[in-house]
């Protein structure tokens, strides 16, 4: 069943806000260690989308999927599923930065302690792991004890991307990781992404195709619901076989 | 240009406006005239009192009119006794009712559940008070009291607290009913501050694997610490000064005692029972400087409780 | 490997090139204290409910049976007696009525410095922090401010006194909805009506005050639920009268200290009234309640 060249398998699946169908009958290959964008116009549901890989809809009454998504064959919209099992193996990356109000080191601890039990030494060898990771150790590696707000809006993205990779993840989801931070702060996360790839299949949202274009191997183009065209980002942005990915590439859309 | 240039109806206009602004003016200073009014009246109908007994009435225990000799040790005692029993019962149960309102209740039931907890708050001090004593205080005298008594009454220290007769009525019954009547103000104040954590952030520790569990006991309260501190010396405040519920039950006995089942005395309700009656002008004056405490009192809890809330407040609008 | 699912402990590969598994015996743990809170915080509810149910059913079963027209026509009895609680019950309303309308236009008129003139200065948050205070402060001390600075210089207790305890209990309330409410109305409204020439008390109490109508009114009936059953404020200042008496200069019979008096006495037909009055308050008052909130509803959903 598994295909060693699909990390994450969307199957047939559509997606419904109580009577709205929000996701139409998605079907996509997400190839592991690489970068794969999702763009389009607001409320294409792309977020829905990168939403369904952890089952985050799950918190809100009213919200379904059918159809299936194989995580290495698996599928994890199966009712049998572990959902805090299925979100320690798919890490997630918010808009906005969201540290803990607790310190950074304990920031970078608390997913690592949900599912593993380690020494002293060995949880400070993974924070620093993890910031170094995230290109955050050299910044930081003198405050661990301070609050994770203290810091800078691109740094608290940062931290929040190392808080992600400690646990080990699999699978990285980063929804609109740069929506809300300055140019520098955005040029470091993707610089970030490219070296994340290398270990990480990772999934990204953005607004911004200049940025999906920078980042992604891959690049799928959304529009209400439908997924219009998927391939690689080369060919996407140089020749798309859809008019309508076109137009919006162009900036004629709309 | 005519228009502009009629100053008559122009000054009076701006006259009527000055006398708007200053007679709103006046209203919220009355506010403010009333606490210090409060005070002031206060002190003055405690000066026989505290003239004559100056700090001693606050460590001597006896109360006895006929000799005229007062001190407010037992009550205070009561006041204090009851509202920590009030709030180790109601702090947890107000936790737990309001974590199932945010994070845990189907949204169906959400708003009418939120009403019923509400509606708990509507419920006038008095009824607390007469079904305490009616229906709740036989009750736990003959089913659940002899029980405590028999087993926790011989365990040494402890045991102190749980000795007496089981008459139902007494310290710990006044603070059980008053747990109830403080949980609604709890509930509702963490409610809310819990509503305020941003979605995304909780999100985010979802995202990591955590259980509903770990989210609220590591991003929803350290988030709102403030708030829910605040909550809890808004209910603290209400317990102190809580007056029918507590004189109903609580057994009314100047003695003093520190058995949980003994009879005992709280500010409001030896206030509540000897005030109309107070015989000599010691007794009277001994009454309000019993007042002037509680007030002072819930005045520096509720101060408290405020300030915080206010910083919740600041800190949320610092990062939004 | 790819076939492991996800219900079985997960095998993480280490990037670092050991592998370890995932402590299977931590999670077991974890849910099991989620499960645990999860449950509580359940249970904790059903106590809410449980106490909220157990008082009303109570209630009703001791007052219900109590309720006749005598209660409405008759004053309070000597034990023994017949009678009902007229007296009590028009007490109750005159002192409540009499408070509320001294107290709301005060509340108000502060109200609306603390919304539309405090952005400057000390009074409007020294003003605001006080009111919150007031707010839940001990009704028994208004009742003794009100005997210190009334009762005494009168020299005697009155349906007056009583009012005026239940009015200071009012204003903090309606001090603190009507600044609430006026803060919700969009500025450009202010604005639009400023345009027009408008003076500032007339966009205040035509627009602005117009628009909050809702939430204000909302306000004032809490207030008054708040104060229909307030007993210990009235203990020392309209004290209990056990003949009718429409003199509000006279001690006022009411509802709250009738029950209390009845309840606390010996006799049995005196505590059959008791609960009938009981009942009748909280009736009133939980109703008073419901309206409130559901006044405040229809605002918030025509918004």
């Amino acid at each position: 069943m598994a295909d060693n060249n699909v990390k994450l398998q969307v199957k047939n699946l559509n997606f419904f806000y109580g009577n709205f169908h929000a996701l139409k009958n998605i079907n996509l290959d997400i190839a592991p260690r690489m970068v794969t964008a999702f763009i389009g116009p607001s409320g294409c549901g792309k977020s829905t989308l990168l939403r369904t890989f952890n089952r985050m809809y799950e918190l809100y009454p009213g919200l379904r999927s059918e159809g299936e998504i194989l995580l290495d064959g698996n599928n994890i919209l199966g009712r049998d599923v572990d959902i805090n099992l299925l979100r320690a193996k798919v890490g997630m990356v918010f808009q906005k930065p969201t540290p803990f109000p607790m310190s950074i080191y304990d920031n970078i601890t608390f997913g690592v302690k949900l599912y593993e039990k380690l020494a002293k030494t060995e949880m400070d060898d993974r924070v620093e792991w993890a910031l170094r990771k995230a290109a955050l150790w050299d910044e930081v590696k003198d405050k661990l004890k301070q609050s994770g707000n203290s810091l800078s809006g691109g740094q608290q993205q940062r931290l929040c991307i190392a808080r992600a990779v400690a646990s080990r993840p699999e699978v990285l989801l980063l929804d609109e990781p740069t929506s809300a931070l300055d140019p520098i702060s955005t040029a470091h996360i993707e610089e970030l992404i490219h070296e994340l790839k290398e270990d990480y299949t990772i999934a990204i949202v953005t607004h911004n195709m200049q940025q999906a274009a920078r980042v992604s191997d891959f690049t799928a183009y959304m529009y209400l619901g439908e997924l219009v065209e998927f391939g690689e980002t080369d060919n996407i942005f140089t020749a798309p076989k859809q008019k309508a990915t076109e137009d919006y590439i162009t900036g004629k859309f709309g | 240009m005519e228009k502009f240039s009629n100053n008559q109806q122009m000054q009076r206009q701006m006259l009527l406006d000055n006398i708007f602004r200053l007679s709103t003016r006046c209203f919220a200073f009355l506010v403010l005239a009333l606490l210090v009014g409060i005070l002031i009246s206060l002190i003055i109908g405690a000066m026989p009192s505290l003239s004559r007994f100056g700090w001693s009435f606050l460590i001597d225990s006896d109360w006895d009119p006929v000799a005229q000799k007062f001190g407010a040790l037992v009550p205070v005692f009561g006041t204090l006794a009851t509202s920590v029993i009030a709030l180790l019962i109601g702090v947890p149960v107000s936790f737990g009712i309001a974590v199932f309102l945010t994070e845990l209740c189907p949204n169906v039931l959400k708003r009418p559940l939120g009403i019923a907890v509400e509606l708990l708050a509507g419920i006038p001090s008095i009824i607390y008070g007469m079904w305490g004593l009616f229906v709740f205080a036989p009750l736990f005298a003959d089913h659940i009291q002899p029980v405590l008594i028999d087993n926790l009454g011989d365990i040494p220290l402890i045991g102190l607290l749980f000795q007496g007769a089981p008459m139902g009525i007494g310290v710990f019954t006044a603070g059980l009913i008053l747990a109830v009547m403080v949980i609604p103000f709890i509930a509702s104040v963490m409610r809310d501050v819990f509503e305020v954590v941003p979605t995304m952030l909780k999100e985010s520790a979802y995202g990591l694997g955590s259980t509903t569990w770990e989210v609220v006991r590591y991003v929803v309260l350290p988030y709102t610490k403030t708030g829910v501190v605040g909550g809890i010396m808004l209910g603290l405040g209400r317990a102190l000064g809580e007056t029918m519920a507590v004189t109903f039950v609580i057994g009314n006995s100047s003695r003093f005692a520190v058995g949980l089942f003994e009879p005992g005395q709280s500010i409001s309700s030896a206030l509540a029972n000897e005030f109309a009656e107070a015989t000599g002008e010691f007794h009277m004056a001994s009454l309000i400087e019993l007042g002037l405490i509680l007030f002072f009192i819930t005045f520096v809890v509720l101060a408290c409780a405020k300030l915080l809330l206010l910083r919740l407040q600041k800190q949320e609008g610092k990062a939004s | 490997m790819a076939n492991s699912t996800l219900s079985e402990p997960l095998n993480v590969q280490d990037r670092s090139g050991s592998s370890s598994t995932m402590n299977t015996s931590i999670y077991r743990r974890r849910r099991l204290v989620n499960a645990f809170n999860m449950g509580a915080s359940t249970l904790t509810m059903a106590f809410g409910l449980f106490w909220l149910f157990w008082i009303l059913f109570t209630l009703l079963q001791h007052g219900l049976s109590g309720i006749n027209l005598q209660v409405f026509t008759q004053s309070t009895p000597p034990p023994g007696g017949q009678g009902g609680l007229a007296n009590a019950i028009y007490g109750s309303l005159a002192m409540t009525i009499s408070g509320t309308m001294i107290g709301t236009p005060i509340g108000i008129l502060a109200g609306i410095y603390l919304a539309e003139f405090g952005q400057r200065g000390w009074l409007a948050p020294a003003t605001r922090f006080i009111n919150d205070i007031l707010l839940s402060a001990p009704s028994i001390v208004i009742g003794l401010f009100v005997y210190e600075v009334y009762v005494v210089s009168v020299g005697h207790f009155s349906g007056w006194a009583g009012s005026l305890a239940l009015a200071l209990l009012v204003i903090p309330v309606v001090v603190r909805t009507t600044e609430n409410m006026l803060r919700l109305v969009p500025n450009t409204l202010r604005e639009a009506a400023a345009a027009l020439g408008a003076p500032q008390w007339k966009i205040t109490l035509y627009v602005t005050l117009r628009s909050a109508k809702a939430g204000v009114l909302t306000g004032i009936l809490l207030a008054i639920a708040r104060i229909s059953g307030e007993t210990a404020p009235l203990l020392f200042t309209a004290l209990n009268n056990q003949f009718f008496n429409s003199n509000m200069n006279q001690p006022m019979a009411n509802l709250p200290i009738v029950i209390f008096q009845f309840a606390m006495s010996p006799y049995e037909d005196w505590h059959t009234l008791a609960w009938t009055g009981a009942l009748l308050i909280t009736l009133s008052v939980l109703t008073l309640n419901i309206l409130a909130r559901w006044m405040g509803s229809q605002k918030t959903q025509s918004h």
